[in-house]
């Protein structure tokens, strides 16, 4: 494995591609991140919100997205971690997590991150600021 | 009326970071690093001890902010920023609040849209700030004239 330190503005990690959502995947992130509004697990109550089947928790990807940087979590930390929700996951969806340097200040590394669908489609997009200890 | 909310407080709720809520945390995000979960790994560490993964504090709970009321449906989260001073301790206590920063209108394709901007912290047994998260709710017309009733 690389380290951070190694990296180039404009380079990127290595990409992660999650399995396709399934419920239970939200089932288990509801109970562990005590979000149980039921969009999120019970087709019905997604349907009366007039979604065409439950969605994934937004946080749920930005949790995933934030896994790029855990191999790198002996050189230093998340320090600001800031994202839109652009689109919504929905059930069999395959996700790939993207993070790419795009500015290197002294301790401070930025990078672009990004949740895309198998569409293409970004449904997260933000910024990572690392900065190494 | 949203807009005299903003500057209210919440009242300090005492969260603890439990080895298992993190565990749990960490298995739901498929992100069981050692980092999180192992005790002899985190002492180890450059941390000397284990550490939270960042989204950790959406677990926290908080007391609610007697000025704003909000409907259970109908909102949607359209961002959400975390800020650290360091990492969060697994096993420590963090005294979390949560305050309204701002509240203003935008009109766009689907009417007059309301943007709710609410900032949690948590800070450490010496009163020192561990991190600060925003999220931005959005409030659509129609659930915000409910709201006006």
């Amino acid at each position: 494995m690389t380290t951070l330190t190694a990296l180039q503005v404009g380079s990127e990690l290595e990409n992660i591609t999650l399995s396709p959502v399934t419920r239970l995947d939200l089932i288990k992130y509801a109970g562990a991140s005590g979000d149980f509004n039921p969009i999120h697990t019970i087709d019905e109550e997604a349907e009366k919100a007039g979604l065409p089947g439950i969605i994934a928790h937004g946080m749920w990807t930005m949790g995933n997205l934030a896994k790029l940087f855990t191999p790198y979590v002996a050189e230093g930390f998340i320090e600001n971690y800031s994202i839109r929700f652009r689109g919504m996951v929905f059930l069999g969806d395959v996700i790939t997590l993207k993070a790419r340097l795009v500015e290197e200040k002294e301790k401070q590394l930025t990078f672009e991150v990004i949740a895309l669908n198998q569409h293409e489609k970004e449904v997260v997009k933000g910024q990572i600021d690392f900065v190494l200890i | 009326m949203l807009k005299n909310a903003i500057g209210k407080r919440s009242r300090v709720m005492k969260n603890t970071v439990e080895k298992g809520a993190v565990k749990k945390f960490a298995e739901a995000i498929d992100d069981l690093s050692p980092n999180y979960v192992d005790e002899e790994f985190g002492k180890q560490s450059r941390f000397g001890r284990n550490i939270a993964p960042p989204t950790f504090p959406v677990t926290f709970e908080f007391e609610a902010i007697d000025e704003l009321k909000l409907p259970s449906k109908g909102l949607i989260h359209g961002e959400q920023s975390f800020h650290y001073k360091r990492p969060l301790f697994v096993g420590e206590d963090v005294n979390c609040f949560a305050e309204v920063k701002d509240y203003y209108e935008k009109t766009g394709n689907f009417g007059k849209m309301g943007f709710l901007v609410i900032a949690r912290s948590g800070l450490d047994a010496n009163d020192d700030l561990i991190f600060t998260e925003e999220r931005v709710i959005i409030i659509n017309e129609e659930v915000r004239k409910g709201m006006l009733v």
